[in-house]
């Protein structure tokens, strides 16, 4: 664990989306009965981690695997189905959208798609400015400008632009917006939602950049979600990987890309390419995902993993601190066989 | 530098100027005439007390030993009324004049009700989703089951039957544009829910609920503006639309009085006289109604392409 106070605290989160459409459309036919059938996609199965003020936590893992899932739920756009999300101490998981109004200006949220995130229809500054008089009502419209403009030069966008629409922009410059939209109200804590994956690689690195420098500059703290393993290394303090809706693995960058402990992380970390590739060969795994809509049981990894046993197919493992400070659910790091 | 840069982007005026939407009204010749032929009747309706050589609601400027004047270019004509007059001695100029205007205020009322009623049901509907949009799809279901004119022609018919005639004249033109408004809702709220089912899974309407705003201002201040072209296609066809069912129902005696004719309520005396030969107080009308109504919906086309060009042309 951090020494550091923790800002945000998730435990046991679940998510699981009903997919077995309306009323109608659940009942089935089943050995001469007629039986009402329920399906649903488990996206996060209990997931446990904490964000310490100031950092950078990075959730990486393929795609589908939960990780949009668990930043939109954190900020509120979905609710839970289980567990507990809070803010320096408070619940905020199951809060009325009045009660949670105060937060909304210390939480705030990058998207990926910056074609998608801005308003075609209102210009620059409205966008920027309706935040702030939204949230400040006893502003003047002087001190709204003034702050909007200063966010505007603070991520490298001309405050002159201001008149133009969003698709008169590229897509790095939108994401610039984007970014100064969460600005705008002075967060302390950003969850960004791959806010790079639709970008240029060129571009991609500016943005990068732009999000480090605002951190250093505003006391920011990431929740960073990604499936760029070196977007990761660059970036983030701490590292979470996610597979099939839970954390396998929970560690400081360094620690994580020197050492991978669980399985599925070092097969995950050895299909990075390098450019000196002399390694021994990548780990294959093998078959596929499972569905989320039928979990495995036990830990979710049982199936791919070659040093799966018994307890592993029957018993879920939990996150366990290990010396070096990380967190790991497998079961045969527990037991040491691994 | 910043206002140089403010100064350099082009206003609203030029910025229309140069767009697709007046381009590709100048090279549509259809466009163009159905817009000028509308732009015509909507000002000559706007300006008819100025325009109109006399004043059908003033009996005094009646007379009838002048009624059923042909037309001033055929023989039986008198070149003061240009346009002939009906039965009851008005100058068919001003009759029609006076009429358009009617008939276009009904229309636009009535369509301003129903994008009213509808924008706000459909908004609810497509935002909201689950139970709500259930039951308010479900009431337009039912509303649009029962025909604009069999509501129309019951509700009217009622009225007129439980407070009388003479109320019912005061009260025409607010009646018809309640009616017609109320019966033809659905359009608009199944349009706008369609665009607001798919506005409300783009993130910026995440963006906006991440910020705190409350669904009124999401819906109204930003997904609203992002459904308004169906809205404006729909207006105009629902406008013409409009003015027919006004016509039909003055046609059948349950829309304006004879007093403050409208298109169809002239129409409709005038077909009385068609068989003795007077045919110009039924055809003239007639003719007006019939351009009016084809412009609205030529120029309907023409703004369902230029909005939407993916969708239609093919």
């Amino acid at each position: 664990m951090s020494t550091q106070e923790s800002l945000l605290q998730v435990r046991d989160l679940r998510k699981r989306f009903n997919i077995s459409g309306d009323f109608l459309d659940q009942l089935q036919f089943k050995g001469g009965k007629i039986v009402r059938h329920q399906e649903h996609v488990h996206a996060i199965n209990g997931v446990n981690f904490d964000v310490s003020k100031g950092e950078a936590l990075c959730v990486v893992g393929e795609s589908g695997c939960g990780k949009s899932t668990v930043a939109r739920t954190v900020m509120g756009l979905l609710k839970p189905s289980a567990g507990s999300i809070s803010y320096k101490g408070e619940r905020i998981d199951h809060l009325s959208d009045t009660a949670l109004l105060p937060y909304r200006k210390k939480m705030q949220m990058i998207f990926q798609n910056p074609y998608a995130s801005l308003n075609p229809r209102m210009t620059i500054t409205q966008t920027l400015e309706e935040p702030v008089r939204f949230h400040n009502p006893s502003m003047s419209g002087a001190e709204v400008r003034e702050r909007v403009k200063e966010v505007m030069y603070s991520v490298g966008i001309d405050p002159g632009w201001g008149v133009r629409y969003p698709h008169e922009f590229s897509g790095g410059q939108r994401q610039r917006i984007s970014i100064a939209r969460a600005l705008t109200v002075e967060p302390e804590f950003i969850v960004a939602d791959e806010p790079i994956s639709a970008l240029d690689v060129s571009i991609q690195a500016q943005v990068l950049n732009l999000m480090m420098q605002t951190q250093e500059e505003r006391d920011l703290t990431y929740l960073f979600i990604t499936h760029d393993l070196s977007v990761v290394e660059h970036f983030g303090t701490r590292v979470a990987v996610m597979y099939l809706g839970t954390v396998c693995e929970l560690a400081a960058t360094k620690t994580l890309f020197a050492e991978p402990k669980h399985p599925y992380t070092q097969a995950l970390l050895s299909a990075i390419p390098r450019l000196e590739d002399n390694r021994p060969n990548h780990i294959k795994l093998q078959g596929e995902v499972p569905t989320p809509v039928n979990l495995p049981t036990g830990c979710v990894f049982h199936g791919r993993c070659p040093y799966a046993n018994d307890r592993c197919r029957q018993e879920i493992p939990a996150l366990i601190a290990q010396s070096d400070g990380s967190q790991v659910a497998c079961h045969g790091i527990e037991e040491g066989r691994l | 530098m910043n206002t140089q840069t403010l100064e350099q982007r082009p206003t609203a005026w030029e910025r229309f100027k140069a767009s697709h939407f007046l381009h590709s009204f100048r090279t549509d010749k259809v466009a163009i005439i159905s817009f000028s032929v509308f732009l015509f009747f909507a000002l000559a309706a706007l300006f008819a007390p100025l325009i109109a050589p006399y004043d059908p609601y003033d009996p005094a400027m009646i007379d009838i030993m002048d009624s059923e004047i042909a037309p001033a270019w055929s023989e039986e004509g008198d070149e003061r009324f240009a346009l002939g007059t009906d039965a009851q001695g008005r100058d068919m100029l001003s009759t029609i004049l006076y009429g358009t205007r009617v008939s276009l205020m009904i229309g636009i009322c009535a369509v301003l009700m129903q994008a009213f009623l509808g924008v706000v049901i459909g908004l609810a509907a497509g935002y909201f989703g689950g139970r709500v949009d259930s039951i308010l799809m479900r009431i337009a279901d039912v509303q649009l089951s029962f025909s604009t004119m069999m509501v129309a022609i019951v509700v009217l018919a009622l009225f007129q039957a439980a407070f009388g005639a003479e109320l019912y004249a005061k009260l025409a033109i607010f009646m018809l544009i309640m009616v017609i408004g109320i019966a033809e809702w659905p359009q608009y709220a199944r349009t706008v829910r369609a665009s607001v089912l798919a506005e409300k899974h783009k993130e910026y309407v995440d963006a906006a609920r991440v910020m705190g705003f409350k669904s009124r201002r999401i819906m109204w201040r930003h997904i609203l503006p992002n459904t308004l072209s169906p809205i404006l296609v729909i207006s105009t066809v629902q406008v013409a639309n409009a003015i027919i069912s006004e016509a039909s129902l003055s046609f059948l005696g349950l829309g304006m009085p004879v007093s403050e004719p409208s298109l169809g309520s002239l129409i409709s005396s005038g077909f009385a006289y068609i068989f003795s030969g007077s045919w110009w107080i039924t055809v003239i009308p007639g003719v007006v109604l019939v351009l009016l109504v084809l412009v609205m919906n030529l120029l309907g086309d023409w703004l369902r392409d230029v909005l939407n060009p993916k969708l239609y042309k093919g």
